[in-house]
């Protein structure tokens, strides 16, 4: 779906969503009358310091009501300026505002319905409460060939890896097997009614993506990891 | 004679191993491990690719004393995989902050010594990110306080330089590097024109810590010893800032004035001068202390964050 379409899917009843550089800020009306904060990076766009700080600015002038952060986006942008800049702050940042916007009760979803890599996913879709994915979308970590820079292992290894690893491989369903995405959604079915549904449900706050790396196999230790130590600290000597 | 403890200090924070810093820097005696290499909780996925496992899979969290009082820890071992965050390794750490958050009254600190996410178990290593970011947060909109101590071998990149941003305040050493894309995945995707990884000064100036402290990224900057951090610490737990939508409305103040000040920067030498370091040139080689007293006339806005 191109983003023209799933935003008049999402919003038939109208929406303001800007779109420049890649990025999108505005908001829409859902059919309840009731107002989305939108924001997005689109086009495969790097995520670098000037769009993440615009992103959150954007975010922090909102007001209230649930947000919206789509994505199909490149990685975070790999240049000197940008680690210059402190690029990582930029990002914690962007994660920063969204997640202490959801913790305040404003509900944040993640739409991927593209490709998104490393940085710039995990400060746009990966800190939301719910992430929902469309057909086609296609998460990655790392590019291979750094990959094989960074590991000292061979491309030949790396490729043949990525077919048969869900823990290593890139892909949609890879990805879901951590735990990552919640719920897919159909591109025939309107949009607008699949997020008015995932609103209605009212989902709590708590990061259950480790129970569904767990229930999915894709990460089978993690949520028993943090709850044995997270048990262990809260223990009075 | 030499005191008996100062002997058995490492002289070295970079040199030191996770457990010989986390020795030095809590009270003697008082650290107790969680799920330490006795319960052999390992990696599930490295076998994969027919690596070596470690029996704590490269962190040591658990609980100590800093000064009389109580906190939790969690130290990188940068030897271990780079210090990569692996499945294990990245939920030890959401359960320190999670507990954090249910006991706001325990402060975290993070030993960051880590490449950023495990490259060989990728995508378990980028949703531990998430979920470390999340519990982090939530720790903090509950009145925690993390402090991250930052100057291993591994530096903090990729993952872990978006997690240490999300800290209560940062201390580094000169030979602490920060940032998401390191050198060499910056020079494999845009070229050695873009940045030569093997430029060791290059990376200094951009990634380290002396440009980190001038740019306000980190809250403090301090010699390469258990004993300077372990000073640090104690005061950035009393000093470091709370989090809420005020702290994010004057980091998003602080983040503009940044890009409005130096985002037509070259290279790190353009900001030190632009700060109005003269001698931009020989601020590599100035001593600690002799850099601690030109940093604080011109560092740039202080971290509210």
């Amino acid at each position: 779906m191109t983003i023209d379409a799933i935003l008049a899917s999402l919003f038939p009843g109208g929406h303001d969503v800007g779109r420049a550089d890649g990025l999108l800020m505005g908001s829409g009306r859902m059919e309840d009358g009731g107002a989305v904060t939108v924001i997005g990076v689109i086009d495969h766009t790097a995520l670098g310091v000037d769009e993440a700080l615009a992103l959150s600015a954007h975010v922090l002038g909102s007001g209230t009501g649930p947000i919206l952060v789509l994505v199909d986006s490149a990685s975070q942008r790999m240049s000197k300026r940008d680690e210059l800049l402190g690029l990582n702050e930029f990002l914690a940042h962007l994660a920063k505002c969204l997640v202490v916007a959801d913790l305040n009760g404003r509900l944040t979803v993640g739409l991927l319905y593209g490709r998104s890599a490393a940085g710039a996913f995990i400060a746009t879709a990966l800190a939301t409460r719910v992430l929902v994915a469309l057909p086609g979308a296609e998460p990655t970590v790392m590019d291979l060939p750094s990959m094989a820079r960074v590991t000292k292992l061979s491309l030949e290894t790396l490729e043949a890896k990525a077919k048969s690893t869900p823990v290593f491989a890139p892909g949609l369903d890879n990805l879901a097997a951590m735990g990552a995405v919640h719920e897919m959604w159909d591109p025939h079915l309107p949009l607008s009614a699949q997020l008015a549904t995932l609103l209605a449900r009212g989902t709590d706050t708590t990061d259950r993506r480790g129970r569904l790396g767990a229930e999915r196999a894709g990460r089978p230790k993690a949520a028993a990891i943090a709850e044995r130590v997270h048990a262990l600290a809260l223990e009075d000597d | 004679m030499i005191d008996r403890a100062d002997m058995m200090l490492p002289p070295s924070w970079y040199e030191a191993s996770a457990r010989r810093r986390l020795a030095a820097l809590l009270d003697p005696g008082s650290f107790t491990e969680f799920l330490g290499p006795e319960a052999r909780e390992t990696s599930p996925h490295l076998g994969i690719f027919d690596l070596p496992v470690q029996f704590d899979d490269g962190i040591i969290v658990g609980k100590g004393r800093l000064d009389g009082s109580r906190v939790l820890v969690a130290a990188q071992e940068g030897r271990f995989m780079g210090g990569a965050f692996g499945e294990v390794h990245g939920a030890k750490l959401t359960g320190i902050l999670r507990a954090a958050r249910d006991n706001p009254a325990l402060p975290v600190l993070i030993l960051f010594d880590t490449g950023g996410v495990r490259l060989q178990e990728a995508n378990a290593g980028e949703m531990a990110i998430a979920e470390i970011i999340r519990a982090a947060v939530e720790a903090r909109l509950a009145g925690a306080k993390i402090i991250g101590l930052i100057g291993g071998r591994a530096g903090c990149y990729g993952g872990g330089g978006i997690v240490a941003a999300c800290c209560s305040a940062l201390a580094v050493t000169e030979q602490g590097r920060i940032s998401v894309s390191g050198p060499e995945v910056i020079e494999t995707n845009r070229g050695v024109e873009e940045f030569d990884s093997r430029d060791r000064p290059l990376v200094w100036r951009t990634m380290g810590g002396k440009h980190r402290y001038l740019l306000g990224s980190a809250a403090a900057f301090v010699e390469d010893t258990p004993a300077a951090f372990r000073a640090k610490a104690v005061e950035l737990l009393a000093a470091a800032p709370g989090l809420s939508l005020d702290t994010l409305r004057a980091e998003q103040a602080r983040l503009a004035e940044r890009l409005r000040r130096f985002g037509h920067a070259k290279d790190a030498v353009d900001i030190w001068q632009a700060l109005g370091i003269n001698d931009a040139a020989a601020l590599p080689g100035l001593e600690t202390e002799d850099f601690l007293a030109l940093a604080q006339k011109v560092r740039a806005g202080e971290v509210r964050r």
